[in-house]
């Protein structure tokens, strides 16, 4: 065997050994779900066994997985398209016109996303009382589609940035107004990364749990919520466990795969070039 | 119609004042070329016309209305972009029509116009794709059209050409200049690359550091340059420099030597010159000639060949002459001479220039005929 | 300044594209924290409503008398410290690894950076429940079979356990974008290292590494933020425990708030972190700021 071959062979090797165990604790999960409850906490691991359903058709029994999902998407995509019609004109202004100030208001807007939650949990829930948000599609969209708003606006502002400023300058030149210059140019360039700051928009919101588990309790309920309702210490229903765990996590874990591409992309936020 | 004044035009960002007070005619229906190195203020100058850079002092005036505080699309120009700046999410029709669209043309009418500038351009195959499935000259072409499709009283040109490989960029080169033709339009180009203006100009605006070095025709340019500067930007290979001093001054001219005692006639007014004052004798390759050894007389130059290239056609020679300073010559493609051989140059002093230390040129006693060839004809006795 | 305007430099007013986002952000912001201070500042706990008022700066005397804030501000920092050491350092060997040709590269990928969006509440259950279970966990299992004694992860390691856990999330979000970075690494630079002789080790070193600066600033600066106010992992593992050994700030605030109803202390310490965020923030704005071309 040639050496470039046997070098493959060894990169290979370790590339899938790694790539297990990085994703063995999922993996695992998966498997323990289809497992009844006794084979689930037998201290002795067993890969052979009969897969069964009957934990899937238990928890849909307890909990209504389908209303629980409707909810996540209502609030993750809600809140990223707020987030977006909030942050696509500022991106704009900040990447193309900039100013004195602009570098400064990008970094405090990101120093907003460092303040524990926590620590405004008691005003916010009070405002929301008040405002009748508690338990709420909108009131979840809100708060998410603000949690997220900084690191939207940043990853569009290098996404803006790096659209050929030539390419502008020959709208002015056509005669396109800023508005015109938006719409027609800017936009439909941008897709791309306006598509990729949507999709960690919505991870980001769909796998949050300290504001859904404390803002809601029944009628918006997300995801977090239905598998927090089944950590609670009863027992060790893991089996069941698991299959709410995959239920939850499936959906976002799939949309995340198929667009791991453009995700990465904005991640980036403009170091990479 | 469409003349173009430019009074006083300046241009500072900060404290820096990249155009100091600049002033240019261009008439109707001429191609003008702005060249220049690379910083000198050439594409500023540009962008302050089409209306993208702000303009600091002085009027810009198109058909004789002051235009500094018109909106770009307002001024009736059309730009092409050095990178070519095609809307890469619209078709070649779509790019070549959106100003149109932007204005509210209607659908037909868009098409028509854009259907006859893709006959001109010979784009209509091409209509529907998207630019990333062009070739670098098609994109070239489908700008070119986008500006051809608004009808402009003026185009503008950014370093068109700079991203294209050198054959296509002949061929873009002879079409700019048959479309200029054809159009009867204003044109203002923006190159670094001397051929160009050469070959495309009807007049050259040679910018060096923020201001104009010097306007004329491109042989205007060539026979009589007015500055270092100039005689060493225009005509290529680059014009030889040799430090001299002045030998005598008089009406037929002016007699300059040589550091090795060599002495040269030039058909250049001497007037406040005097001898002993230190100049620089200019001369182009192509007026320098290599004398074999029997037929040498005292006035040639002794050297040495540092490199032979040869074109198959001409041949280039760089030589060492006067202690280390280098002569280049452009001589026919059957010259035999190889690196370090032994060379004798002669000189012809009609054919040279000089050069005050400031860097302006002695003016010349006569004009050469061919600058005067393609200007628009004058009236008998006007040409010097 | 309006009468300077001029129409050709397209001079748009930002004011009312940027505006909205910064309103919203600074009620979002502002209304919070203002009721946060005004309530650190009051004698305001749920279970004692008899005792109301004024209290001065009473809550964060007590609050910074309580050795447990301190410990809650050096469990954040170790969190954060150890969780980004540990994914730049595994995130940048998976990107080069990642980066090789490999049978399948494209898959082994995909598993690689499944755990980024696996929510936090699952992957903490998942590693609680099923791989750290002092009886029932896979890791039990492994040591009993090699005749080792079980370890109690939450029990005897629980800081270690919970940084295992949140670097496992976030190993692959510093992999993908170094990763990314790699593949922007100029092919011909690393041919010209090739022909100067540099082997894997000096290519690393001397090449990638260096190349690779920017995004491990961006990861840090990313990670940060989420890593300052982790929450759900250490609610659903060890609850602060035991003791205080796992309690952050996040979580310090949560217990006074919603365990003892100390609204007014629970305030308090929501401005010390938000002290801390801050003071955290400027130290990464200081080396982020240079890779803003704003």
């Amino acid at each position: 065997m040639p050496t470039s071959q046997r070098h493959k062979l060894m990169m290979s090797l370790l590339g899938w050994v790694v790539a297990f165990l990085v994703f063995f604790p999922i993996l695992w999960m998966f498997l323990t779900s289809f497992k009844t409850e006794l084979d689930a906490v037998s201290g002795t691991p067993n890969i052979f066994f009969e897969p069964t359903l009957e934990n899937y058709a238990a928890v849909q029994e307890r909990a209504d997985y389908f209303r629980f999902a409707m909810n996540s998407i209502i609030i993750s995509f809600g809140s990223t398209i707020l987030a977006l019609v909030f942050a696509i004109p500022a991106a704009y202004a900040m990447a193309f016109f900039p100013s004195k100030r602009t570098r400064g208001t990008l970094l405090w807007m990101l120093s907003t996303k460092m303040l524990p939650p926590v620590g405004v949990l008691v005003p916010v829930y009070l405002i929301f009382r008040d405002l009748q948000l508690l338990d709420s599609h909108l009131g979840l969209v809100i708060v998410f589609a603000l949690m997220n708003l900084p690191i939207i606006v940043w990853m569009l502002f290098t996404f803006f940035k790096e659209v050929p400023k030539d390419i502008l300058e020959a709208g002015r030149m056509d005669g396109a107004s800023p508005r015109q210059e938006l719409r027609f140019i800017l936009i439909p360039l941008s897709v791309p990364g306006i598509a990729s700051t949507g999709l960690l928009s919505v991870i980001l919101a769909w796998n949050e749990a300290f504001w859904s588990l404390n803002l809601t309790t029944v009628a918006a309920a997300p995801l977090t919520a239905f598998i927090a309702s089944f950590s609670s210490p009863e027992g060790l229903f893991w089996a069941k466990l698991s299959a709410a765990s995959t239920m939850a996590i499936a959906p976002i874990l799939i949309f995340g795969w198929l667009s791991q591409k453009q995700l990465v992309r904005g991640l980036t936020f403009g170091a990479v070039k | 119609m469409a003349t173009l004044t430019l009074r006083n035009i300046k241009k500072v960002y900060g404290d820096v004042e990249v155009i100091q007070d600049l002033s240019l005619d261009i008439e109707d229906r001429e191609f003008v070329v702005l060249v220049g190195p690379s910083g000198c203020g050439k594409s500023t100058l540009l962008r302050m016309i089409a209306g993208l850079e702000e303009i600091s002092g002085g009027d810009l005036s198109i058909d004789d209305e002051r235009v500094n505080e018109l909106p770009p699309d307002r001024r009736g120009l059309a730009m092409v972009f050095q990178s070519y700046a095609l809307y890469p999410h619209m078709t070649v029709a779509d790019n070549m029509a959106f100003a149109l669209r932007l204005a509210g043309v209607s659908r037909e009418e868009r098409m028509a116009k854009v259907g006859e500038a893709a006959k001109i351009l010979h784009l209509e195959p091409l209509l529907d794709r998207k630019p990333r499935a062009l070739s670098g000259g098609q994109r070239q072409r489908v700008a070119i059209g986008r500006a051809i499709v608004r009808e402009p009283r003026v185009f503008l040109f950014d370093e068109p050409l700079s991203n294209l490989d050198a054959a296509l960029r002949v061929q873009m080169r002879i079409e700019i200049a048959r479309l200029h033709n054809s159009l009867d339009a204003t044109m203002i180009y923006v190159t670094h690359d001397q051929v160009e203006a050469m070959t495309m100009a009807d007049k050259i605006v040679v910018m060096n550091a923020g201001h104009i070095e010097q306007v004329g025709s491109p042989l205007d340019l060539y026979h009589h340059p007015e500055s270092l500067f100039v005689a060493g930007f225009i005509g290529s290979p680059k014009m030889n420099f040799i430090e001299a001093k002045i030998a005598s001054v008089g009406g037929d001219g002016t007699k300059v030597a040589l550091s090795d005692g060599t002495k040269v006639a030039v058909p250049v007014s001497g007037g406040g010159m005097s001898s002993g004052d230190a100049v620089t004798l200019g001369v182009r390759p192509e007026d320098l000639t290599a004398v074999a050894n029997d037929q040498a007389t005292g006035g040639d130059l002794a050297g040495r060949v540092v490199v032979a290239e040869r074109l198959g056609g001409e041949t280039f020679l760089y030589t060492e002459v006067l202690d280390g300073q280098t002569l280049n010559l452009k001589g026919p493609g059957a010259m035999t001479y190889r690196v370090n051989d032994a060379i004798r140059l002669r000189i012809d002093g009609a054919t040279c220039h000089l050069f005050r230390d400031d860097g302006k040129a002695l003016p010349r006693l006569a004009r050469n005929p061919m600058a005067d060839l393609d200007a628009e004809p004058v009236a008998p006795g006007a040409a010097g | 300044m309006a009468l300077f305007r001029r129409e050709t430099q397209r001079r748009v007013n930002t004011l009312p594209l940027v505006a909205p986002s910064v309103g919203v952000l600074l009620i979002w912001m502002i209304i919070p924290l203002v009721m946060t201070i005004w309530f650190s500042l009051q004698n305001y706990n749920l279970i004692v409503p008899t005792i109301r008022g004024f209290a001065g700066l009473d809550n964060y005397a007590y609050l910074l008398d309580d050795p447990a804030l301190w410990t809650a501000m050096i469990n954040t920092l170790v969190l954060v410290g150890s969780v980004l050491a540990i994914t730049v350092v595994f995130g940048t060997l998976f990107a080069v690894l990642l980066n090789q040709d490999f049978w399948g590269v494209g898959a082994a990928r995909l598993f690689i950076i499944a755990p980024f969006f696996v929510m936090p509440t699952v992957s903490a259950l998942i590693w609680k429940n099923m791989l750290m279970h002092p009886v029932n966990g896979l890791f039990a299992w492994i040591t009993r079979s090699l005749g080792l004694p079980p370890v109690d992860w939450f029990a005897d390691v629980p800081m270690l356990s919970v940084i295992i856990i949140v670097a496992w999330q976030w190993i692959p979000f510093a992999t993908l974008i170094l990763l990314t970075a790699l593949q922007s690494l100029d092919e011909e630079q690393k041919e010209a290292a090739r022909m100067d002789g540099a082997g894997p080790l000096s290519m690393f070193y001397f090449i990638i590494l260096p190349h690779l600066g920017r995004s491990i600033t961006v990861v840090i600066m990313i990670e940060t933020i989420f890593l300052l106010t982790i929450f759900a992992e250490i609610f659903v593992t060890t609850s602060g425990g035991p003791g205080l050994a796992t309690t952050n700030l996040a979580f310090f605030i949560y217990i006074r708030a919603l365990l003892e109803f100390d609204v007014g202390g629970a305030s308090a310490g929501g401005v010390i972190a938000i002290i801390l965020a801050n003071i955290v923030a400027i130290f990464l704005v200081r080396s982020v700021a240079r890779n803003l071309d704003a």
